[in-house]
C-alpha cells in the first residue's frame, strides 16, 4: 500500500462522494457546491498523475470561471428546491439499469483489456508545461485555431442571447 | 419481283386504311372515308393479284420470306415471315376479292348509320388481321391474325353497342371463341415443346418424317392435331362451340357477310388444312373432324328449317356449310375442303348481302313473316338471291356443285364409316336445299304480310347492287374449275393446289368415274327433293302455325344455350360471385392492402408515445442509443469475460 | 504506482452517475451540471491515458474538452436564462410544448 495509492483511493471516494451528493442534494446551489469538490477531487488526481498544468486549469477555468458562472446563474434565477413533479415513467424506471449497463460495459471493457495498457511512468518524469505547450503550438495548432474560433462564436452567442427584446 | 419481295404491304394497306380512319376520320364526310377505306382494301387486292401473278410466272415456287425477328428467345425464334403457296393464293384472292366488293357495299348500306368512319375502320382492322392470319409461315404470326380476327369480331358484331343484345353478343363471341383459343395455344404449345420450332416449314418436315399414329393411340401428333382442331371448333363454329354465330347477327348485314361467311370463320378450316401433314398423321382426329363436321352439318340443318329472321337462316346455313369443310378435310380430301370453302364465300356472301338488301328495302325489318311478295319489287336483289339460293342448294352447273359433291364423292369413298358419312351428308343437302327455298318463298312470293303504309318497299342503291351481281357471276362460274371432271378430265382445282395440300386425294380416278357420275346425280335429285317440298309447303299463301312439340325444339335451336347456361355459364358466375369477389377479392386482397394499412396505422398510434414532449424521456432514449453503441464496440472486448471468469 | 485502471474505473463511474443525474434530476441547471460531470469523467480518461502511453496527447485534449465546455457553459447558461424567464420555472418537465 504506497502512499499514491492511499492518495488515489482517498481523493477517488472524496470525488464519488460529492457526485452522489449531487444527485442526492434537492436544492441546485448544493448540487453546484458538489459539482466543485469532484472538480478539486479530480484536480487532485490530476496532480498526483503528474499533470500539473492541466490540474491547473481544472481549477482555475472550471472550478474558478465555469461553476462561478453556474453558482451566479443560480441566485440570478433565484432557484429553489425541486419541484417534485415526476411526469416520465419511462426515466424513473429506466435510469439507473441504463446508467448500470453502460458504466457497466465501459468497466468491463477496461477491467478485461487492462492487461494490454502499459505501466505508467513515474510521476514527473514526462509531463511539463513546456512539452504540452511545444505539442499544442505545433501538432495541434489547428484544432487551437479553432478552439479560438469557437469562444469567439460563444462570446457573440451569449451576447445575442442576453440582449434585451427591444 | 417488287411485291413478293414486299409482301407485308399486302396487309399494311388495311392497316393504314384503318389507323387513318380510327384517328382522324370523326368528323370526315362519308365520302373522304369511302375514300380511304375502299383506297386501301382495293389496292390491297390488286397488290395481291400482283403478287398472284408474279409466283405464277415464278413457276409456282412456294415464296417465304422472313422479314424481321419479332421473337428471339434461346434456340426459338418466330419471326414476321411471310410465305405465299397455292394454298395462300386461293386464301388471298377469296379474302381481299370478296372482302372488297363489300366494303362496296357497305358504303351504301351504311351510309346513314352512325360511326361511319369507325366501321369502316374496324372493316379495315379486321382485313388487316385476316390477311396477317393468311400470309403467316409460322404458327406464332398466324395466332396474332387468329386473335385479332376474334378481337374485330367482337367489336363488329357489338357495333350497335348502345343495344345490349348487340354488345352480349359481341361479348359472347369474344369468349366462346377464347375456350377455342386456349385449345389452340395447348396444341401450339405441344407442338412446340416436341419439335422445337412453330414454322410450317420446320414443323411439317419433321412431322413428315415421324411415323403416323395408329387409329386410337393418343400419340404426341393425335393430341396436338385434336388441340388445334378446338381452335378450330370455335373459331369456325362447329358443335360445341358454335353458339356465338346465330347471336353475331345482331352485327351489321355486312359483317356477317364479310366475317361470319366468308373469311373469319373459314381461318379454322384454312389451319387444318395448312396442317394436312400433322392431320394425316393423325387418323383418330380426322375421323373426329369428319364425324364433328357431319354432324354440325346436320345438326345446324336442322335448326335453319324452322328459323323466322331471315339473318338466323343463312346463319345456321353457315354453320352447316362449315360442316362441310370439316367433312372434306376430315376425309383426306382437303382440296375439296378449300375448294367448297371458296364457293361458300360466293354465294353465302351473295346470299347474306341480298338479305342485306332486302332488309334495307323493308326499312329494317328482318322477320321473313312479315315480308313476302317482294319479287316484283326489288328484282335485281331477288335474282341474285335467287342466284345465290340455286347455288347452295347444289344445282348444276353452278358453284357448289361441284364443291359439295367432291366433298361427298370423298366420303362415300372413305374407310371404315364413309357411307354413313356420305348419308347423313346427303340427308343434310336436302335440308339445305328445303329450308333455302323456303327462305325464297317466305321473303318473295305470297301475299303482303307488311303493311304498306308503314314500309316503303324501294330497290337498293348502285354500290350496293353491283356487288351483289358480281358475286352472283362467282356462284355461277366458281365451280368451273372442276367441270372437267364431269368428262373424266382433270379437276384444275386441286391440280393447283395438290403441291401444297399433298396429292393423291382420290384414288383409283378411272373407275370412280361412274360412281361420281352416279352420285351427283343423286346429289341433284336431293336438291330438287327440298325444292319441291319447299314449293308445296311455302309456294302458296301460308299462315303461320303455332309452334309445339318437334318444332318447338328447332326453333328453340334444341335449349344449347340454356343447357350452356346453366351447367357452364351459371355456376362459373355463382363462383366468381361468391368465391372469387367475396373470399378472394375483398376478404383475401382488399384485407391484406388494408390490413397493411391498418397495420402501419396502428404501429404508428403505438410509437407516438415516445412523442411525449418530455425531455426526461427523450434524455433516456438518447442514452439507449449510446448504450446500443457501446455494446457493439465493446461485445467483442467483454465477450469472453462473460463466459470466462468473473470481471 | 497507482494502475491506470483503477482510474478508468473510477472515471466510468463518474460517468455513470452522471448519467443517473442527468436523467433523475429535474431541475435545468442540475441536468447541466451533470453533463459537466460526465466530461470530467471523460477528462480523467484521457489524462490516465496519456500517462499510461507516455504521450502529453492527452493532456492537450483535455485543455480543448475544457475549452469547450466552458463556451458551451457561457451559451448553454444564456438559453437556460431565456427559457426560465419563458416557462417561468426551472422544472425541465415544464417544457412539454413539443408534446404530441
Amino acid at each position: 500500500m504506497t502512499a499514491s495509492l492511499v492518495i488515489f483511493f482517498v481523493l477517488a471516494l472524496l470525488a464519488i462522494f460529492a457526485a452522489v451528493s449531487l444527485i442526492l442534494q434537492r436544492h441546485p446551489i448544493h448540487s453546484a457546491l458538489s459539482l466543485i469538490v469532484v472538480m478539486v477531487a479530480l484536480a487532485g488526481l490530476y496532480l498526483l498523475m503528474g499533470a500539473e498544468f492541466v490540474a491547473a486549469v481544472q481549477i482555475i477555468v472550471y472550478g474558478g470561471a465555469i461553476m462561478v458562472l453556474f453558482v451566479f446563474v443560480i441566485m440570478l434565477l433565484n432557484a429553489e428546491e425541486e419541484e417534485r413533479t415526476n411526469f416520465s415513467k419511462l426515466a424513473t424506471y429506466a435510469g439507473i439499469p441504463l446508467a448500470l449497463a453502460i458504466a457497466g460495459f465501459i468497466a468491463a471493457a477496461i477491467a478485461r483489456s487492462s492487461g494490454s495498457l502499459p505501466a505508467p511512468e513515474p510521476s514527473g518524469a514526462l509531463t511539463s508545461t513546456k512539452t504540452l505547450s511545444n505539442l499544442l503550438f505545433s501538432d495541434f495548432v489547428y484544432p487551437f485555431e479553432l478552439t479560438s474560433f469557437l469562444i469567439l462564436v460563444a462570446i457573440l452567442g451569449a451576447i445575442v442571447l442576453a440582449q434585451r427584446e427591444n | 419481283m417488287p411485291i413478293l419481295n414486299h409482301l407485308w404491304i399486302i396487309p399494311l394497306l388495311p392497316l393504314l386504311g384503318s389507323a387513318i380512319n380510327g384517328l382522324f376520320g370523326h368528323g370526315w364526310p362519308n365520302k373522304t372515308v369511302n375514300m380511304v377505306a375502299l383506297g386501301s382494301t382495293g389496292l390491297s387486292f390488286a397488290s395481291g393479284v400482283e403478287a398472284v401473278r408474279e409466283f405464277l410466272a415464278n413457276g409456282q415456287q412456294p415464296f417465304r420470306k422472313e422479314f424481321f425477328d419479332w421473337i428471339v428467345a434461346g434456340n426459338f425464334r418466330a419471326g414476321f415471315d411471310l410465305q405465299l403457296d397455292q394454298l395462300t393464293v386461293v386464301m388471298l384472292m377469296v379474302v381481299t376479292g370478296v372482302g372488297f366488293l363489300i366494303h362496296i357495299y357497305s358504303t351504301g348500306y351504311m351510309a346513314h348509320e352512325g360511326g361511319y368512319y369507325r366501321f369502316f375502320s374496324y372493316l379495315n382492322l379486321f382485313m388487316f388481321f385476316m390477311l396477317i392470319l393468311v400470309l403467316a409461315a409460322n404458327f406464332v404470326l398466324l395466332f396474332v391474325g387468329w386473335e385479332g380476327v376474334g378481337l374485330c369480331s367482337y367489336l363488329l358484331i357489338g357495333f350497335y353497342f348502345l343495344k345490349k343484345s348487340a354488345s352480349d353478343a359481341g361479348k359472347k363471341a369474344f369468349i366462346v371463341n377464347r375456350i377455342g383459343d386456349f385449345g389452340f395455344m395447348l396444341g401450339m404449345f405441344l407442338l412446340f415443346r416436341t419439335f422445337h420450332t412453330l414454322d410450317f416449314a420446320d414443323l411439317f418436315k419433321q412431322i413428315a418424317d415421324r411415323p403416323t399414329d395408329a387409329m386410337g393411340q393418343f400419340g404426341t401428333l393425335t393430341v396436338a392435331a385434336l388441340l388445334l382442331f378446338v381452335g378450330a371448333t370455335g373459331k369456325s363454329a362447329q358443335l360445341p362451340l358454335y353458339v356465338w354465330l346465330p347471336d353475331a347477327m345482331e352485327g351489321p348485314t355486312p359483317v356477317s357477310a364479310l366475317i361470319h361467311a366468308a373469311t373469319m370463320v373459314t381461318a379454322g378450316v384454312y389451319v387444318v388444312a395448312r396442317s394436312h401433314v400433322l392431320y394425316s398423321h393423325a387418323p383418330t382426329v380426322m375421323h373426329v373432324v369428319a364425324i364433328v363436321g357431319c354432324a354440325t352439318a346436320f345438326f345446324a340443318a336442322t335448326i335453319g328449317l324452322v328459323q323466322s329472321d331471315i339473318k338466323r337462316v343463312l346463319a345456321y346455313s353457315t354453320v352447316s356449310q362449315l360442316g362441310y369443310m370439316f367433312l372434306g378435310c376430315g376425309v383426306g380430301a382437303f382440296s375439296a375442303g378449300i375448294f367448297h370453302l371458296m364457293t361458300h364465300a360466293f354465294f353465302k356472301a351473295l346470299l347474306f348481302l341480298s338479305a342485306g338488301s332486302v332488309i334495307h328495302a323493308m326499312g329494317g325489318e328482318q322477320d321473313m313473316w312479315h315480308m313476302g311478295g317482294l319479287a316484283s319489287k326489288i328484282k335485281a336483289t331477288f335474282w341474285c338471291m335467287l342466284f345465290g339460293t340455286i347455288a347452295i342448294a347444289g344445282f348444276f352447273p353452278f358453284a357448289a356443285f361441284f364443291s359439295k359433291d367432291a366433298i361427298l364423292f370423298a366420303a362415300f369413298n372413305s374407310e371404315s364409316g364413309g357411307k354413313a358419312l356420305y348419308t347423313v351428308g346427303l340427308l343434310a343437302a336436302v335440308l339445305t336445299s328445303f329450308y333455302m327455298f323456303r327462305l325464297m318463298w317466305l321473303t318473295f312470293f305470297g301475299q303482303k304480310r307488311y303493311d304498306e303504309h308503314h314500309v316503303h318497299v324501294h330497290e337498293s342503291p348502285l354500290n350496293m347492287t353491283v356487288p351483289l351481281m358480281i358475286l352472283a357471276a362467282l356462284s355461277l362460274t366458281g365451280g368451273w374449275f372442276a367441270l372437267p371432271t364431269l368428262w373424266g378430265g382433270k379437276d384444275y382445282f386441286t391440280e393447283f393446289l395438290s403441291p401444297a395440300l399433298g396429292a393423291g386425294e382420290i384414288a383409283g380416278l378411272e373407275n370412280a368415274h361412274i360412281l361420281e357420275l352416279t352420285l351427283s346425280g343423286v346429289a341433284m335429285a336431293a336438291a330438287f327433293a327440298g325444292l319441291i317440298v319447299a314449293w308445296r309447303m311455302y309456294a302458296k299463301d301460308v299462315k303461320r302455325g303455332k309452334s309445339e312439340g318437334l318444332h318447338k325444339i328447332l326453333y328453340n335451336k334444341y335449349y344449347v344455350d340454356e343447357l350452356y347456361q346453366a351447367v357452364v355459364v351459371g355456376p362459373l358466375m355463382w363462383l366468381s360471385r361468391n368465391v372469387l369477389w367475396k373470399v378472394v377479392d375483398v376478404g383475401v386482397i382488399d384485407g391484406t392492402v388494408n390490413g397493411i394499412a391498418h397495420g402501419t396505422s396502428a404501429v404508428g398510434d403505438t410509437v407516438r408515445h415516445t412523442q411525449s414532449g418530455n425531455t426526461r424521456s427523450y434524455a433516456v432514449w438518447v442514452l439507449v442509443g449510446a448504450l446500443v453503441v457501446f455494446a457493439i464496440i465493446f461485445w467483442p472486448i467483454v465477450h469472453p469475460a462473460v463466459f470466462g471468469g468473473v470481471p | 504506482m497507482v494502475p491506470t485502471s483503477y482510474y478508468l474505473i473510477l472515471s466510468a463511474i463518474l460517468f455513470g452517475l452522471g448519467i443517473v443525474a442527468f436523467v433523475f434530476k429535474r431541475n435545468i441547471i442540475t441536468i447541466f451540471m451533470a453533463i459537466e460531470l460526465m466530461l470530467n469523467a471523460v477528462n480523467l480518461a484521457f489524462v490516465a491515458f496519456s500517462q499510461s502511453w507516455g504521450k502529453t496527447d492527452g493532456e492537450v485534449f483535455v485543455l480543448f474538452v475544457i475549452v469547450v465546455a466552458a463556451a458551451e457553459a457561457a451559451v448553454g447558461l444564456g438559453i437556460i436564462i431565456l427559457t426560465a424567464r419563458n416557462r417561468r420555472s426551472l422544472n425541465v418537465e415544464r417544457v412539454d410544448l413539443l408534446k404530441l
